[in-house]
């Protein structure tokens, strides 16, 4: 059974139809990639998916449950953690911090406990830092666990990104356009980093990208969109070779 | 009947104008996103000009002797207070809010709060804090249709407000100034980037706006008799959720809000009770805030994630 | 064992208080009094304001309706207790700690309602809303009858309200708040409220329960105003509509932005200094409005982020504050 499904799924803004009955399904421990030209709606489908915007039509049910309608607070607890295509760290708050917040759904304690600082809310701090040191040692932030996000270098800014999602423990890991700004070495490790997400970690792992390099060689399956719509679904050979996918990006040859 | 008609035609003239100061606020959030606090006090600055200038070309003698104050005195008076009212929107801009144009939203929040304070306070301090009569600028002539008593300084209200809206729709569609206006509240940067001189179409929305609520300043205190350095808070806010009620960044939204508002205020007083008159300004708000906050003509601007 | 060390720790803290509360009044005339009582009731409005404003970025213009809230309930529900407690230090220790204790519910509840539906919306729109809700609970005060409308509330004795506040009180519910304060600050949940101001949507994919933290935010602020008002009320004989004007929700703005928005320390530091500048420009009352206008302007276009930013004492001397690498992005 698919882990991911999205079946018809319209969002309209305004005059604008972003994204035009859009279905796909992705596999568990998938890495599934979503590409296609600039303002293609990829992002949105992100959106929609993550309950930033509700759909206008269809369903999008995850791990077996209808998530569409649902706020992103709950759809992030259910296990669909995602990152952004331009950072969305809390800049003020220092690298350690940012990942503890995305600890909230999963601390021990509640508000009372916080107040009266108890055995319970202790107890409930050692663990949250213990695993936020664990992931910041995975993505090899350790050293800058105190410092400001927003000081940060983009790749590392972005590596937090992802430690901050993986905080959710989550099922499914949306990563949009993660290889931005990324050199060919830098590319080639966030293959590595991807396929250790999904091979030691489980994670089945959705992204948007633009860079071929990552695309090509980490997805098993790749799904092409253009103005909303889906033009191709396959492997990375097929997609290569597809005529509508090379039209979408290189144009139609003028008549 | 006639009560229900009187009561709609005090409502919509005072709706004008509060139409008049609901344009200042409109224009200058559609353009920066700020909500000018000061602007109340601005359309008070007005109505004191208004007074001073009737003042100094020799209104009182003119009363005293039971004459009218000519026609073409009036006028002058209604361009020094909207001169005057002009200038001090356009300083407000140039010291406190320019400097912070491009701060964190609660920056200019804070700021403007800040000013409208001063303003306040410095009004009390320099015009006393005690309510003044103002002068008849307007001699009042009632006319009566059958049980129903409209005055001509209402009908004076109606044909100014009207006049300056008008004005206000020519220059916002025929002119560049307006032109760049309206470009202005869609994308600043790309206005910038076409070549608009921001600075100075933000300086004419300012100017604009201050002289339409100097004119309301001066409507009021013929409307309203008296006038005291406060006046501006309430009927600030008043005007604030008319424009925020017709669609904060509308024009034609700031008319309707304020006729609206002016409408209900009037009814609410007549029929429920003058209490509740302030009040009801606020439930509305409340209410327009919680059911459409992008009020009767605004638009949904989704935030791009 | 951590609670009976805590117990005595208290003790000693509530024995503390009260012996530099019992040296003042004999030391002080009334007039110094009255401003040391103000500015410990000014730091419980701040630091309470602060939690809203500051930490959660939920810019509220309209909290003295909540003070309000909190001095007429206190006041009220007092003068129903004070006879089944009688007129001993300890009956009337009882009934002005369970009025205030009440008060502050009445005020949270207030909160929650305001709350609930304001909190839907951001910035500007959210302060404009915040308002007009103060606004109407000041204008509900003025024309409930049973309360005593325009004139004020005076209790039902000759002599007005009982004035149970002391030096002791005061400063034993300002230390406590500031404690819960920050002990909810500096925790998990604090850190949500923060990740609430630095981003909201990144806070809501990081399942960060935003609405409920914000309003429960905003719930607590508001019943802290309302200790501040039963504490006030009981400071004369009587409160009046008047007294929670929007003046007052701008005397609180001032304490948190000189402070530092986001900061508690910051918050202390400017409820004190609202008090002792109030009682400095007595004399020139007609001016201390234009001045505070005037430090408002000032201190945003000069320095925006107050004395303290959102930093406390303690992190000036620990280097707990996290530092910037050199390199940005």
């Amino acid at each position: 059974m698919s882990l991911l499904r999205l079946q018809g799924v319209d969002k309209v803004f305004g005059g604008l139809h972003a994204v035009r009955a859009m279905s796909l399904e992705v596999e568990p421990q998938a890495i599934f990639g979503l590409i296609g030209p600039n303002g293609a709606g990829k992002t949105t489908i992100f959106n929609v998916i993550t309950g930033v915007y509700a759909p206008d039509a269809g369903t999008i049910s995850f791990d077996g449950s209808e998530i569409d309608g649902l706020r992103p607070a709950q759809i992030a607890a259910r296990g669909v953690a995602r990152t952004f295509q331009n950072i969305r760290l809390f800049r003020a708050m220092s690298v350690e911090e940012n990942v503890l917040v995305a600890g909230h759904h999963q601390h021990k304690s509640s508000l009372f406990d916080a107040v009266l600082r108890n055995q319970r809310y202790a107890a409930g701090e050692r663990a949250l830092r213990a695993r936020a040191r664990e992931l910041l040692e995975l993505f090899g932030l350790q050293e800058l666990a105190k410092d400001l996000a927003g000081s940060l270098p983009y790749g590392s800014q972005r590596r937090l990104e992802i430690a901050r999602a993986l905080m959710l423990s989550p099922k499914l890991l949306l990563l949009d356009e993660p290889a931005a700004g990324m050199n060919s070495r830098e590319a080639r490790a966030l293959n590595e980093q991807i396929r250790f997400l999904r091979d030691n970690l489980g994670l089945t792992v959705v992204l948007v990208e633009h860079n071929m390099e990552v695309v090509m060689n980490v997805c098993d399956t790749i799904h092409v969109v253009d103005h909303g719509e889906t033009i191709a679904e396959g492997s990375p050979v097929e997609i290569k070779a597809h005529p509508k996918v090379i039209a979408a990006y290189l144009g139609q040859e003028s008549a | 009947m006639s009560q229900l008609l009187q009561q709609i035609i005090n409502g919509l003239s005072l709706g004008s104008i509060y139409a008049l100061i609901a344009l200042g606020y409109t224009m200058v959030y559609g353009i920066l996103k700020l909500i000018n606090f000061a602007h109340g006090e601005v359309f008070m600055v007005g109505a004191y000009a208004g007074y001073y200038a009737a003042g100094t070309l020799g209104i009182n003698a003119l009363e005293a002797s039971g004459q009218a104050f000519p026609i073409h005195l009036a006028l002058l008076v209604l361009l020094v207070a909207m001169a005057v009212s002009a200038t001090l929107g356009v300083t407000i801009e140039f010291l406190a809010y320019r400097p912070v144009r491009n701060a964190p939203r609660l920056t200019p929040l804070i700021t403007a709060i800040g000013v409208s304070l001063f303003l306040q306070n410095a009004g009390m301090l320099l015009f006393s804090p005690n309510p003044r009569r103002y002068p008849a600028i307007l001699r009042e002539v009632r006319f009566e249709f059958g049980g129903v008593i409209v005055t001509n300084v209402k009908l004076a209200i109606f044909l100014v407000a009207l006049a300056l809206m008008a004005g206000l729709h020519l220059l916002v569609h025929k002119t560049w100034t307006g032109r760049a206006m309206r470009a202005l509240s869609f994308n600043i940067d790309a206005a910038k980037l076409m070549g608009i001189d921001t600075n100075r179409t933000i300086r004419a929305t300012f100017a604009i706006g201050s002289a339409l609520a100097a004119a309301g300043g001066i409507l009021f205190g013929l409307d309203q008799i008296m006038i005291n350095p406060l006046m501006g808070v309430l009927t600030g806010l008043k005007a604030f959720v008319a424009a925020v009620l017709g669609g904060i960044g509308s024009i034609p939204g700031a008319v309707v809000g304020g006729l609206l508002i002016g409408l209900a205020e009037q009814l609410t007083a007549g029929y429920l009770s003058p209490d509740y008159r302030d009040a009801i300004t606020f439930v509305i708000l409340i209410l327009i805030l919680l059911v459409k906050p992008e009020g009767i003509l605004g638009v949904v601007r989704p935030e791009k994630v | 064992m951590l609670w009976l060390k805590r117990c005595g720790f208290s003790v000693v803290v509530a024995a503390a208080i009260y012996g530099v509360g019992f040296g003042l009044e004999q030391l002080l005339t009334d007039y110094f009094l009255r401003i040391i009582l103000l500015a410990g009731i000014n730091v419980i409005l701040a630091v309470g304001l602060n939690l809203i404003n500051g930490t959660t970025g939920q810019f509220s213009i309209g909290h003295a309706g909540f003070m309000a809230v909190g001095a007429y309930a206190t006041a009220f529900i007092g003068v129903a207790l004070a006879p089944l407690f009688g007129d001993t230090a300890l009956g009337r220790s009882l009934t002005f700690n369970l009025a205030l204790v009440a008060g502050a519910l009445l005020a949270g509840l207030t909160g929650l309602l305001v709350g609930l539906p304001s909190l839907r919306l951001r910035g500007d729109y959210l302060a404009v809303v915040t308002l007009g809700f103060g606004e109407i609970i000041r204008i509900s005060f003025n024309n409930a009858q049973f309360l005593g409308a325009a004139t004020g509330y005076f209790g039902n004795s000759p002599a007005g309200l009982p004035v149970y506040t002391n030096f002791f009180w005061v400063y034993a519910w300002a230390a406590l708040i500031v404690l819960i304060v920050r002990n909810l600050t500096f925790s998990q949940t604090g850190r949500s409220l923060i990740a609430i101001r630095e981003d909201e949507i990144a806070a809501e994919a990081m399942a960060t329960p935003t609405t409920r933290l914000k309003v429960t935010a905003f719930a607590i602020s508001a019943a802290t105003a309302g200790i501040a008002g039963g504490l006030f009320a009981h400071m004369q004989a009587g409160i009046r509509p008047e007294d929670f004007r929007f003046e007052k929700s701008i005397d609180m703005i001032v304490m948190i932005i000189v402070g530092g928005l986001g900061s508690i320390t910051g918050a202390v530091l400017g409820g004190i200094f609202v008090a002792v500048s109030l009682e400095l420009m007595r004399d020139l009352q007609q001016y201390r409005l234009v001045l505070y206008a005037l430090l408002l302007i000032a201190i945003m276009l000069l320095r925006p982020q107050g004395l303290l930013g959102n930093r406390e004492l303690t992190a000036l001397w620990s280097r707990r504050r996290p530092r910037p690498t050199g390199e940005s992005a």
